[in-house]
């Protein structure tokens, strides 16, 4: 089997790996680049625990194989905070104990960074919908929404 | 596995064609790459077709109709103000596929070659008279997207071909579509039933229609019967109470947990009735 040599960016980095084709742009985070915030949770696109962007859309790097992603930007959840400054979501997770295990907390983060890219003044209903993707079984998502339309609103405010 | 990116659909043809082991062709992947993860599906060469110049985009043809290329996926679809205008019915059923994650992904070809008789998106194409345009080994063709599921997890298309562009008509005047479909929840389910309409009026009548099931057959398909019952009528009850029997008559569903066959058979007829009012209420620019 014949490895792809694979460059791209990720999180504003050139980098570079070699991938089997079978492998998935999650495998190749993880276990090539070292980057083990994305996790996997069902592998078959259903929980979003492994949500990255690609090109600036929302995916599940489950379903996208790591040969794939040559020549495009991969955001992930590593390039959130900026330094140890965390992004607003960040601190509205903690502040909302929005997070038991954390397994799925990545994944969430990056689904609902790129919804308030798309739409900072989601509603409630938005908010869910969009995040029907990210399954957690730990916090039943009350926290998660409130954390969510918390950071939008302080967002706006520092937009503004 | 072969990881292959041809730059042309005749290249991703002739691959396939040549190919002796188990051949996938990749859009979306967003059931190619879970069948190969499963082991469902392991291919000996895989035909990643997004290198494929055009593949992105959303073009209108110069009738006035469109060409959507393989690679869209459902959120593109979604984004393009003038499609959702114009083919309201085929967006919302793609847009009904899986997540937002999903959504960046999967593409309507996909989900049609995917053959699942429960595919959302696949009523909307048939009722809005679309087409797949085909590249095989012996060149090009096309065929009208009803023509394309041979039951539950099968396409009519022969080796080596593959789906090269989605074709929708123009719209016209005073023309609407829609597509509504049954889950037990709100969102990321498979639909139970599912109905679409695309009808075009001459006054306050229907001069034409087509109506597709979903979910209710081996096969997606039209339904003339459906169809017949609302053509030459304004919708009223009488004309909503034929096109309800008529879907129900054309069902000939499964059994299974998610529905036994007396639910399924009863809200198709449901959602017949509903999609249409709300396929006669956009052809009136409400």
């Amino acid at each position: 089997m014949s490895k792809i040599h694979v460059t791209t960016t990720v999180n504003g980095d050139e980098v570079e790996f070699l991938a089997d084709p079978r492998e998935s742009l999650l495998d190749c985070l993880r276990d090539h680049l070292g980057l083990t915030g994305s996790k996997e949770g069902c592998g078959t696109g259903d929980c979003g625990a492994c949500s990255v962007t690609l090109d600036g859309t929302l995916v599940c790097s489950c379903l996208v194989l790591g040969v794939e992603a040559e020549g495009r930007r991969v955001a992930t959840i590593e390039g959130m905070a900026e330094g140890n400054a965390l992004h607003p979501l960040q601190r509205k997770f903690l502040e909302h104990a929005a997070l038991q295990c954390g397994f799925c907390t990545p994944g969430i983060l990056v689904a609902a960074k790129a919804l308030l890219e798309k739409n900072p003044d989601p509603t409630e209903t938005e908010v869910r919908y969009w995040l029907a993707g990210n399954l957690c079984r730990c916090t039943g998502y009350d926290k998660i929404i409130r954390a969510v339309l918390d950071a939008a609103a302080e967002m706006r405010q520092e937009a503004a | 596995m072969n990881y292959h990116t041809p730059s042309t659909f005749e290249d991703a043809a002739r691959l396939a064609g040549a190919a002796g082991g188990v051949t996938r062709f990749l859009a979306g992947g967003t059931d190619v790459l879970v069948q190969m993860r499963a082991g469902m599906v392991l291919p000996d060469d895989l035909i990643d077709l997004k290198k494929i110049p055009g593949v992105h985009d959303i073009a209108r043809t110069a009738d006035g109709g469109w060409r959507i290329g393989i690679a869209v996926p459902g959120a593109a679809l979604g984004a393009n103000a003038a499609l959702v205008a114009d083919w309201p019915g085929v967006v919302e059923g793609m847009e009904l596929v899986g997540s937002t994650q999903v959504q960046g992904r999967a593409t309507l070809a996909g989900n049609l070659c995917n053959g699942s008789p429960a595919a959302d998106s696949v009523p909307g194409l048939i009722a809005a008279g679309a087409t797949a345009e085909i590249t095989g080994p012996g060149g090009t063709r096309s065929a009208p997207v009803e023509e394309i599921p041979a039951g539950p997890g099968k396409t009519t298309l022969a080796p080596g071909e593959l789906i090269s562009a989605i074709l929708l008509p123009p719209r016209g005047k005073a023309g609407g579509d829609a597509y509504l479909r049954f889950i037990p929840r709100t969102e990321m389910d498979i639909a139970v039933a599912g109905c679409a309409v695309n009808l075009r009026l001459e006054g306050d009548t229907i001069a034409e229609a087509r109506v597709a099931l979903g979910a209710v057959a081996p096969r997606i398909a039209l339904a003339p019967g459906c169809a017949a019952a609302i053509i030459g009528t304004t919708l009223d009850e009488a004309a909503l109470a034929a096109l309800d029997a008529a879907a129900q008559a054309a069902c000939s569903p499964i059994d299974d947990k998610r529905g036994t066959v007396a639910f399924r058979t009863e809200v198709a007829g449901v959602l017949a009735r509903r999609a249409a009012a709300i396929a006669y209420s956009r052809a009136k620019g409400e």
